[in-house]
């Protein structure tokens, strides 16, 4: 039987793996599908395309469909979030002028403690700060502004500043951004460039921040469920092959081909080893699970984490927080994730909404069948998020 | 009469840009800029305080383009990105040709359209040079090489264009190749072989 061809969007990040892997290795093939995987360069660029029906899916920073959703973007057809495709995978860089500042006063460079880099940045920064985030509605942007604003730094004082990702570098050599936070390998390759130092993973902030998610038209997703359900379950045992460590070099050699990454392999078996470089003197620094595709639930698309970004976006832009968490929520298809994968044999969750940043260790809790184990999501400074009840 | 435009065209190859300003020349008297240079894109932006802005779909600048869209200071403008679902298809010709508007609230659709039409005809006409010249400048690297393994076998084997030439096709054949892929290994095989 000939395969099913899915154009799928991508921009050229560690974390757009699972597509990769899921055609290099035969995933896709399994369930009877070629992707036909299109190499973008911008989040825009992506969302448009998906839009206009030139892609059938995106790899997409999850806060994306939620700024659809709560009409902050183009007036395109309705998107939906099926299932998250990785968590973590960021990490905030500080400019070389601050990263001496801070070694002046004793700041170890762990690459672990939020909450000392936090206090350690308040005290050598005054006055305005300004961090690149590559879109204006990302994970990283929530990242740091939760950080910082929990830190001590006054809304005022900080400055958001949109940079792609493979300008961080660049930007930040040029003085108009004194941080970053941005996805591997785009951090470390603004290490090698010689102009910043890695203060943070993304994990240190919030332990399990899901980053991109797989994103469709709804009127795909709900007229088209074979493709739908066959492309989830090749991304899902994608993102399981790759949660096994021993594959991770390999991912790193696949994904830094020219058609893909195109940078030399050593660059992003960095973040895919949770083994960074953080200076470009060489400092190595372990960071256990830097990036996660599938242990303990990671692709399940909570419709708390909806809840929980449109919370954050509508505070920001000054709209109604509960209207927005009410539209924002139905676009995280957690039906569909239930419906495409329990035949693939996905542990399911009980509910669909949780208590967001409550499990400070992994914990097993009941599932559909049998128990799961659901991955610690605490954020540093122990804050958490309920969820309005399920409209 | 209608008041004047000023439209951006966001783009750093010049070669792609004057075109574009052409094509909306012929429009009507309309104010157009360009920006080539990408750093301080929100400022320079800011500074003409356009009425439409015309990039390139994959400039990875539209990002920082999106984040003044959604703006809404006191003294910035409104901008809105242009997707109108109203005229699908015109957002599907533009998106096709990899043009992205983004234009002032309340700019009268019936203004928008023959600029992005415009725009896409260019983006259309530019696309089709640059494949027509990449395509001629592969041809003629390949004859190039194609000339330098025929001089090569005609050295090594004594042996006449023409059958240097015939060679070359028949190993092409049996290994089922191009000829000029042969002809590069040939010449990348005799540089090596080659003491200097």
């Amino acid at each position: 039987m000939p395969l099913t061809r899915l154009r799928l969007g991508y921009l050229p990040l560690i974390d757009a793996a699972p597509l990769v892997i899921a055609q290099e290795m035969g995933f896709a093939a399994e369930e009877g599908l070629q992707l036909d995987l299109v190499r973008l360069t911008a989040w825009a660029q992506s969302r448009d395309m998906l839009g206009a029906g030139l892609i059938d899916a995106a790899h997409m920073l999850v806060p994306m469909p939620v700024g659809q959703a709560l009409g902050l973007g183009p007036d395109l057809p309705a998107f939906d979030l099926v299932m998250f495709l990785s968590q973590g995978g960021q990490a905030i860089a500080v400019n070389n002028r601050i990263e001496q500042q801070l070694r002046a006063i004793g700041h170890p460079f762990d690459f672990a403690d939020a909450l000392a880099a936090g206090r350690a940045l308040r005290r050598v920064v005054q006055g305005r700060l300004r961090v690149g985030v590559p879109f204006l509605f990302s994970t990283q942007l929530e990242l740091v502004s939760h950080w910082l604003l929990a830190s001590g730094f006054g809304a005022a004082e900080l400055e958001l500043v949109t940079v792609p990702p493979p300008k961080m570098a660049e930007v930040m050599a040029a003085g108009e951004v004194d941080a970053f936070c941005v996805g591997e390998p785009w951090a470390s390759f603004a290490v090698d460039s010689g102009g910043a130092a890695l203060l943070l993973p993304g994990a240190a902030i919030w332990s399990a921040a899901p980053e991109k998610g797989l994103v469709l038209r709804r009127d795909f997703a709900d007229t088209r469920p074979d493709e739908t359900g066959a492309l989830m379950r090749a991304l899902w045992r994608a993102g399981r092959w790759l949660d096994e460590l021993g594959h991770r070099a390999l991912a790193s050699e696949i994904l830094s081909r020219p058609a893909y990454l195109d940078l030399p392999p050593e660059l992003a078996e960095r973040g895919f080893a949770g083994r960074l470089m953080i200076a470009s003197g060489g400092e190595l620094r372990e960071a256990p699970g830097f990036i996660a595709f599938h242990a303990g639930a990671a692709s399940f698309p909570w419709k708390s984490i909806a809840a929980m970004i449109a919370d954050r976006i509508a505070r920001r832009r000054g709209l109604d927080v509960a209207e927005a968490m009410a539209r924002a929520m139905p676009h995280f298809r957690t039906d569909l994730y239930r419906q495409h994968l329990r035949p693939a044999g996905a542990a399911l969750p009980g509910a669909s909404l949780r208590l967001e940043g409550a499990l400070s260790q992994d914990r097993v809790v009941p599932a559909e069948k049998g128990q799961m184990i659901l991955r610690a999501d605490r954020f540093f400074d122990g804050f958490t998020f309920e969820p309005p009840v399920a409209p | 009469m209608e008041k004047r435009l000023t439209i951006v065209i966001v783009e750093p190859d010049k070669e792609r840009a004057l075109p574009i300003v052409d094509g909306l020349r012929e429009l009507g008297d309309h104010d157009i800029r360009i920006i080539a240079e990408e750093t301080g894109l929100a400022r320079q932006i800011a500074e003409f305080r356009p009425d439409v802005v015309l990039i390139d779909l994959a400039n990875p600048s539209r990002d920082i383009l999106e984040e003044l869209a959604l703006a809404s200071g006191p003294t910035e403008r409104p901008v809105a990105m242009f997707v109108d679902r109203s005229d699908e298809q015109l957002t599907r010709a533009a998106i096709e040709a990899g043009v992205s508007a983004y234009v002032v609230d309340g700019l009268r659709p019936d203004r928008i359209k023959p600029i992005l039409d415009a725009a896409i005809a260019r983006f259309h006409m530019f696309q089709r040079m640059r494949t027509e010249l990449a395509a001629t400048r592969a041809a003629l690297e390949e004859r190039k090489i194609i000339d330098r393994a025929k001089a090569v076998l005609m050295k090594a084997r004594g042996i006449d264009e023409e059958a240097a030439y015939a060679l070359l096709r028949k190993t092409a054949m049996d290994q089922g190749k191009r000829v000029a892929d042969i002809a590069q290994q040939l010449v990348m095989a005799a540089g090596l072989l080659t003491c200097r």
